[in-house]
């Protein structure tokens, strides 16, 4: 799978922007656990509705579970399927 | 005999002041996303209000998600409603998908209670199945 720096460059950006982690999101390993980084379940929320906002899509009820939200690359995955271009 | 699966408790804290954020970041999406008709109906009824009472209903959600172990399952929020009776008491209604996970609890079988103070609202619910719950989460 590509590693899509780009794609993971706006996710850190949304996440910076909404979510409210207790680390510096630009920062953040693709792999690094977001809940244990300080994601609320309401800032997840914000993290959502900043992507679809920003990409002009909209998360499917199968991924409004929190594995979809639990890393920048489980986000990236679950965007290149909806559609996003990496 | 001990049947542990049978109570489950789901509790959820939400801070006021980020859900009057979301509401000015994100606008109108914000509610329509997570909330139904009926409870945007109520929550925007009295505007000074609206943020504590989408809090408490949105606390509500999460603490149900947490009660029938469904945080995994991808349920729309808006498949968990918060009902306002004429007496102030407030119960869950489950649609959808989150009826049928849950095992569509009836009424009595759950209970919910909501509460807030300065900026946090919380949320407890209890749920009291039938038959064993077979998804599991925390």
């Amino acid at each position: 799978m590509s590693t899509a720096p780009a794609l993971d460059e706006k996710i850190k950006t949304v996440l910076r922007d909404h979510g409210r982690l207790n680390k510096d999101a630009m920062a953040l390993n693709p792999d690094a656990d977001l809940y244990q980084a300080g994601l609320t379940s309401h800032a997840s929320v914000n993290v959502m509705l900043g992507l679809e906002g920003l990409f002009d899509i909209e998360f499917p009820d199968q991924m409004l579970n929190r594995s979809v939200f639990s890393s920048v690359q489980a986000i990236r995955s679950a965007l290149l399927e909806l559609g996003v271009a990496a | 005999m001990h049947q542990p699966d049978r109570l489950r408790v789901g509790i959820d804290l939400v801070q006021i002041s980020r859900i009057r954020e979301s509401i000015a970041t994100f606008g109108e999406r914000f509610a329509q996303r997570l909330f139904t008709p009926d409870e945007i109906a109520y929550a925007g009824a009295e505007e000074a209000l609206a943020a504590e009472r989408f809090a408490a209903r949105f606390a509500a959600k999460e603490a149900a998600l947490k009660a029938f172990g469904l945080s995994h399952a991808g349920i729309d929020w808006r498949e968990i409603e918060v009902l306002r009776h004429a007496d102030g008491r407030c119960s869950l209604r489950l649609h959808g998908k989150a009826a049928s996970l849950a095992g569509a609890p009836l009424d009595h079988e759950t209970a919910l209670s909501l509460s807030h103070d300065g900026d946090y609202a919380v949320a407890i619910v209890t749920a009291l199945q039938t038959e064993p719950i077979t998804t599991h989460s925390h």
